[in-house]
């Protein structure tokens, strides 16, 4: 998509906005911490993470705008991340 | 006058993305000891993450938001060619990332205090999983810090360039790369907060 346009200008209007969806997500995992959810909030607390890191690469990153090529190494690195998270786990919950 | 360098967008932000992959491995594998140690010492690293202070990583992680902010904002600056605006908002990202040290100064500062540091007396008589986690604390917060400098450093010599009309609206990918570099350091920060200051 953006071989023809590589300089996508991000307005400003645009980055006002992920940047109040992250101030927002921010409140929302300090609150969800002090909830006691026992083990739920571990994985509330890293999915809003997750959110919160894909509005930045998508956005503040550009990434939305990026061609093939960097999609795919990003893909690339975070599912070589996962494969090391992964076999470690299995390692270590079922040793 | 008239020498030509070779210039390549593309191949510029292509290297930048790969040298921040590794950078994503290379804090992925301190995470992946964080919750590896956490599997082994439950009740230590929640009596450890009992002593942080909540407030100084929420205020940072509010303070560099706003820093990404303002880079992406000096990006968007730039490619319009308004030379001023992006000086603005380049020094607001520094002086964000200064605000940061500063904290994370009086944060170490009341931890040390504290008797929280590696190999302290304190650590030394308590169960083994505390300083798993306080020396894993310093070196993934350490290491982050360091990045904050590195990134602070190299975004306030962009900006220099920027003054002297050496990056510009038709050559601007030194900033765009120093903007990707100081977005990195937000984004592994805001998995830092939860980890090392929320879910314990």
């Amino acid at each position: 998509m953006s071989d023809g346009t590589p300089h996508h200008i991000l307005g400003y209007n645009t980055l006002i906005k992920v940047w109040l969806a992250l101030l927002l997500l921010t409140a929302l995992t300090v609150w969800v911490a002090h909830l006691n959810l026992a083990i739920g909030h571990v994985w509330g607390s890293l999915a809003i993470a997750c959110l919160k890191s894909g509005l930045v690469i998508a956005f503040f990153m550009h990434m939305r705008y990026e061609g093939r090529l960097l999609r795919w190494l990003l893909f690339l690195t975070l599912t070589t991340l996962a494969i090391y998270i992964g076999l470690t786990f299995f390692d270590v919950l079922y040793r | 006058m008239t020498h030509h360098t070779h210039k390549d967008y593309a191949g510029a932000k292509l290297g930048m993305w790969l040298f921040l992959f590794t950078e994503l491995l290379l804090f992925g594998g301190l995470f992946l000891l964080y919750a590896v140690y956490l599997k082994r010492y439950p009740q230590e690293f929640t009596a450890a993450g009992r002593e942080m202070h909540v407030v100084f990583g929420t205020a940072n992680t509010a303070i560099l938001i706003t820093s990404s902010l303002l880079a992406a904002m000096a990006v968007t600056a730039i490619q319009r060619d308004q030379r001023r605006q992006t000086l603005w908002f380049l020094g607001g990202t520094v002086l964000c990332a200064i605000i940061f040290l500063t904290n994370k100064f009086f944060e170490w500062s009341a931890e040390i205090g504290h008797g929280f540091y590696p190999n302290s007396p304190r650590l030394a008589t308590a169960p083994p999983g505390e300083s798993t986690f306080f020396s894993l604390y310093y070196l993934t917060v350490g290491l982050h810090g360091l990045h904050v400098l590195i990134g602070a450093s190299l975004l306030t010599w962009v900006a220099v360039k920027v003054k002297r009309g050496s990056v510009h609206g038709g050559d601007f990918v030194l900033l765009e790369n120093g903007a990707l570099y100081w977005h990195l350091v937000d984004l592994i920060w805001i998995f830092i907060f939860p980890l090392y200051y929320l879910i314990l």
